[in-house]
């Protein structure tokens, strides 16, 4: 299945357009990496736990999106965005959508 | 800040301003070697460009194949670089401590999405999103999420090379 975000997939034409697919996931992260976000709270820099956590988050979002595209029969998605937003303490939410197209 | 209300609010006091000196070093130093890291990773992918057009730049040989690239980083904000912005809420302006971070973040996401496809001769219709994963108490922003992502674009292979 291809993927792209901008409105064609180079070098291959569109042959039909399927409509808007998407993916979502919302996850929690877990108490361990909680502690160590809370230190880094106090001195600051890169939390691997959390940038762990949303690129899983992203990964199953991107195939949940897949396999919705693949039931329509598609064989790409292009203008593929994301978007991310937390929405309890602790808690974000992945969100990818685009539109699913058959190329040749 | 701490009242004049004697000797019970003074161990508050105390672990404020090891916090704030314990942020102020730290933040100091992490922001120092995080930027040196990030200028020496720029400086090796000056041969693959980013650009934020949907169409690739320059005259290029025909596309071979493409795909979707990401990359991404969660960044907190140490306890000085709060404690300064809440001051600001106060007297309003810029607020140059949150600006460094920011940058930063999005300077490394960028680093990271090249990183993830170091073949490709060419990213487009770069898109770059920012969202805070706010974990402070008092709705102070803890820590800041930015995930760059666009289209990795690889040429046909010339003959033999």
């Amino acid at each position: 299945m291809f993927l792209t975000n901008i409105e064609e997939i180079p070098g291959k034409p569109i042959i039909t357009c399927h409509g808007v697919v998407s993916g979502s996931t919302v996850r929690a992260k877990h108490a361990g990496r909680d502690i160590m976000a809370g230190l880094k709270n106090i001195f600051g820099g890169e939390l691997k736990g959390y940038t762990e956590l949303l690129e899983e988050s992203r990964e199953q979002a991107i195939d949940r999106m897949k396999s919705q595209a693949q039931q329509m029969g598609a064989n790409a998605i292009v203008n593929v965005r994301f978007s991310t937003s937390s929405v309890a303490a602790g808690a974000a939410e992945i969100y990818v959508y685009g539109t699913a197209v058959t190329v040749e | 800040m701490a009242s004049s209300n004697g000797v019970k609010k003074m161990p508050d006091l105390i672990i404020f301003i090891i916090l704030l000196s314990l942020g102020y070093f730290f933040g100091k130093w992490a922001e120092k070697s995080h930027y040196a890291s990030i200028i020496k990773r720029e400086k090796k992918f000056l041969n693959l460009p980013a650009t934020s057009f949907k169409k690739p730049i320059g005259e290029i040989p025909p596309i071979e194949r493409s795909h979707l690239a990401r990359g991404s980083v969660v960044i907190s904000v140490d306890y000085f670089k709060r404690i300064l912005a809440g001051l600001r809420n106060f007297f309003g302006g810029t607020v140059q401590s949150y600006e460094t971070l920011l940058d930063r973040a999005r300077r490394e996401a960028i680093l990271r999405l090249k990183e993830s496809c170091p073949q490709a001769d060419q990213i487009i219709n770069l898109r770059i999103e920012t969202s805070s994963i706010s974990k402070g108490r008092k709705n102070s922003i803890g820590s800041v999420e930015v995930l760059a992502y666009g289209t990795a674009i690889y040429y046909e292979s010339q003959s033999p090379s």
